[in-house]
């Protein structure tokens, strides 16, 4: 997947994890949590639907890689291809 | 009791309605809340269906992490404070006390994770929800409550089986009587209608409810009845009190008369009528009154064949001579709402003190001649002038309450 398409499929994940936000708009290098009314249950969420929906593992130590779009893009990429 | 207690607000959500009011001209109407729905493992079968707006009073990301209950708890709980004419902002949230009872609650979650796990899963326990626990906790719905409305004092949920929906108001009663908090929000709820392991274990026990027509599937007190309609929904009360209430000008439902709970020490799961004769005795000692100073008795009635005959081997022990004592039951028209049932059923007849209605059965097509208590209000309401009520409800294990209320009248 290209960076592009990563950031897609994390954006989807987000609105549907954020439900009654818009989050068209976001800032790529903005933490989430500041743009975003997100809270530690709502991270584990991400990482759920991350390996329910692509198979992919964050494990805990890597959490704070998911802070921006941007960090998440950085971090993901590379394992949406393996 | 020496602190009067008095009920300031209602709100509620059931398969009649979405208000006390709505429920009220629901029963009063005969209407019947029972519909064939589907559920898993179990195919079609009777149950009591809610239908309030979930994202009412919660967003639609709160409503997804939290659970059915929780749901019915916080609609009511909103609806309970706003007929109450009570406003958050100007309370000390830490002197509000949630106390719900419920039935069961966690089912609901557990059998959707399992059924994931297997169907969905491979058994991967890895895709477990992290939602489970906090979903799962007993205390959820009550926790969920204090979560919305940003209620900093007690809260916790009553496990009494199904006469928990009593034990909610009785716990709010004692609270507010020590001192303990200024408000209690004290109720019951029940989402038991979400879990098809309830259903499947009342048909193996022979006590589910079941017709063609829907509306005939439970019906207490007739020969014919096969057992108990399952269903969901929540009611919660305001409760004060009296000085507080006074001093605020709030409008009284009723006030807590005096109230009883004891246990079978005997069966799992089937009634002891010398128990509930007991309980509804040391119940009216407690209000100090006799059975000719109840106007209503509303049965827990669940529409099985020993619960029902027993239950009224009690009630007509206790009222066979008290000719002005109304009889009704409530779960042919809304099913049995579990945890919710005790709190609902008296929410269903506290419109008497105002409208001067008892309201009926629901379903009796031929008496059952061991349940013909002569006052029995059969099928359609009676006039009558009603000044107190005593609401029953049993639950498994051999735990029973009777709640007394009576209309409020200065001294």
């Amino acid at each position: 997947m290209t960076q592009v398409q990563v950031r897609d499929a994390v954006l989807a994940i987000i609105a549907d994890i954020a439900m009654d936000q818009d989050v068209t708009g976001l800032n790529d290098e903005l933490a989430l949590r500041e743009q975003l009314d997100l809270d530690s249950m709502d991270f584990l969420d991400i990482v759920m639907e991350l390996k329910k929906r692509h198979k992919i593992d964050v494990p805990q130590e890597d959490y704070t890689k998911l802070a921006t779009l941007k960090s998440c893009v950085d971090y993901l990429t590379p394992k949406f291809k393996q | 009791m020496k602190e009067r207690i008095v009920i300031t607000g209602i709100g509620l959500t059931c398969p009649l309605g979405n208000s006390v009011n709505e429920f009220r001209q629901n029963l009063l109407a005969g209407k019947s809340g029972i519909t064939h729905q589907e559920i898993r493992h179990m195919g079609k079968v009777a149950m009591g269906r809610c239908n309030f707006e979930e994202t009412l009073y919660q967003s639609k990301k709160m409503r997804k992490r939290g659970t059915r209950a929780g749901a019915i708890a916080i609609y009511c709980a909103h609806e309970a404070l706003k007929d109450a004419d009570l406003k958050m902002d100007t309370l000390d949230t830490s002197r509000i006390g949630v106390y719900l009872g419920v039935t069961e609650h966690g089912n609901v979650e557990t059998e959707n994770e399992i059924h994931e796990l297997y169907n969905l899963h491979n058994k991967d326990v890895s895709l477990w929800s992290h939602h489970h626990n906090p979903r799962t906790v007993a205390n959820n719905p009550a926790g969920e409550v204090t979560l919305n409305l940003k209620i900093t004092g007690p809260h916790y949920t009553i496990g009494a089986a199904c006469a928990a929906g009593n034990l909610g108001p009785i716990q709010g009663a004692q609270m507010l009587a020590l001192g303990e908090i200024d408000v209690a929000l004290a109720g019951g709820v029940s989402e038991s209608t979400g879990t098809f392991g309830i259903f499947a274990a009342f048909a193996s026990q022979g006590a589910l409810g079941h017709h063609d027509d829907p509306s005939m599937a439970t019906r207490p007190l007739d020969k014919n009845r096969n057992g108990i309609v399952v269903s969901e929904g929540g009611a919660i009360f305001v409760m004060e009190r009296l000085s507080d209430a006074l001093k605020r000008g709030a409008t009284i439902y009723a006030e807590i008369a005096g109230y009883h709970c004891n246990s079978d020490a005997a069966d799992f799961v089937l009634p002891l009528t010398e128990r509930q004769v007991e309980c509804m005795s040391k119940a009216m000692k407690h209000a100090d009154m006799t059975p000719a100073d109840i106007d209503i008795v509303n049965m827990h009635a669940t529409g099985t064949q020993m619960g029902d005959i027993q239950e009224c081997e009690a009630v007509g022990g206790l009222f066979g001579a008290s000719p002005n004592t109304k009889i009704n039951c409530t779960k042919g028209f809304i099913g049995h709402a579990m945890g919710a049932a005790g709190a609902l059923e008296l929410a269903g007849n506290l419109g008497s003190f105002e409208d001067g209605l008892v309201h009926s059965c629901h379903g009796i097509q031929e008496l059952d001649p061991k349940c013909a208590l002569p006052t029995l209000v059969l099928d359609t309401p009676v006039q009558a002038s009603v000044k107190t009520i005593l609401n029953n409800s049993f639950g498994m294990l051999g735990i029973n309450s009777a709640l007394i209320v009576k209309k409020y009248q200065t001294l």
